[in-house]
């Protein structure tokens, strides 16, 4: 298992690494499609098959929107040289890196190895979901039960985020 | 362990992106790779060794489900993550329309 899930997360590494130096915009993106979809089959093995089918469809939709962009503007990566700006931006990106690894180390300490989790939030959720709510999946059940509010909260935000790129996308702006 | 590890590697690839790279749908493909290391640490977290989906069914006795808190909330920040990904993508598309480039430092008040 952990096997399976380390060569996933190996590829999705590599993806990752090549959509962020592909000289073509549209491999970029295809590659960053890579790293999505490969969280699918971790969410599926990971036994989260509601994750998954959210997962696939969002990923989706994100692909095509990324795809709309860059077919309507260009798909020339800009040609980058080295200068003064670009490696103190490198310096910075691995002064942040060193620093969360630290902090991460830290962190890793206090979480129990994998595939030892235990229950303490969740033990009375799994427990009363099925005889509270009615409902026999105990993922739908938080959400729209336990957790209702933070589900009307996530409405706004996807309703806000549209009225947002309607707004942007149909004012003029100026030349 | 080292799945822990491999997320954070993932997590470390997007951030060193989102700093380094200058073109601006290259900044949005970091923040949702670091949006999916974060995805899937989560659910590594809440999986249980033998556990099984959490949909509860008559037929298995006693058994043992992954916990649906993390599932939950991971469930929620997806679907977050797609509004803000469309929202960035919007925000370039207008820029480039405006500007002619992708290049955070051609364009003006934008610079990095």
């Amino acid at each position: 298992m952990e096997l399976t899930l380390s060569i996933l997360l190996g590829f999705m590494i590599i993806g990752a690494i090549f959509a962020l130096h592909a000289k073509d915009l549209l491999s970029a993106v295809i590659a960053a499609g890579i790293v999505g979809y490969s969280l699918v089959i971790c969410f599926l093995l990971l036994k989260a098959p509601d994750l998954a089918i959210v997962q696939i469809v969002v990923e989706t939709i994100t692909l095509i929107i990324m795809v709309a962009v860059v077919l309507d503007s260009t798909r020339q990566e800009l040609s980058v040289k080295i200068d003064r700006q670009q490696i103190i931006n490198i310096s910075l990106a691995v002064i942040f890196m060193l620093v969360l690894v630290f902090f991460f180390i830290q962190a890793i300490n206090t979480l129990n190895p994998f595939g030892e989790h235990s229950l303490r939030m969740a033990s009375a959720y799994v427990g009363e979901t099925a005889s509270k709510t009615g409902s026999a999946n105990l993922v739908t059940g938080v959400l729209f039960d336990f957790r209702g509010y933070d589900t009307l909260g996530e409405a706004t935000i996807l309703f806000t985020a549209a009225i947002g790129v309607l707004t942007i996308l149909r004012i003029k702006g100026k030349k | 362990m080292i799945v822990y590890i491999l997320c954070f590697i993932l997590f470390l690839v997007g951030l060193y992106g989102l700093i380094t790279r200058r073109n601006l749908i290259k900044i949005v493909i970091s923040l949702s790779i670091m949006e999916f290391s974060i995805f899937i640490l989560l659910v590594l977290i809440g999986y249980i060794d033998g556990g099984i989906a959490p949909i509860v069914s008559e037929k298995i006795v006693n058994p043992t489900y992954v916990d649906p808190l993390p599932q939950a909330m991971v469930l929620t920040a997806i679907v977050i993550g797609l509004a803000t990904t469309a929202m960035l993508m919007a925000i370039a598309i207008r820029l480039y329309r405006k500007y002619g480039t992708f290049d955070i430092r051609e364009i003006k008040n934008l610079k990095g």
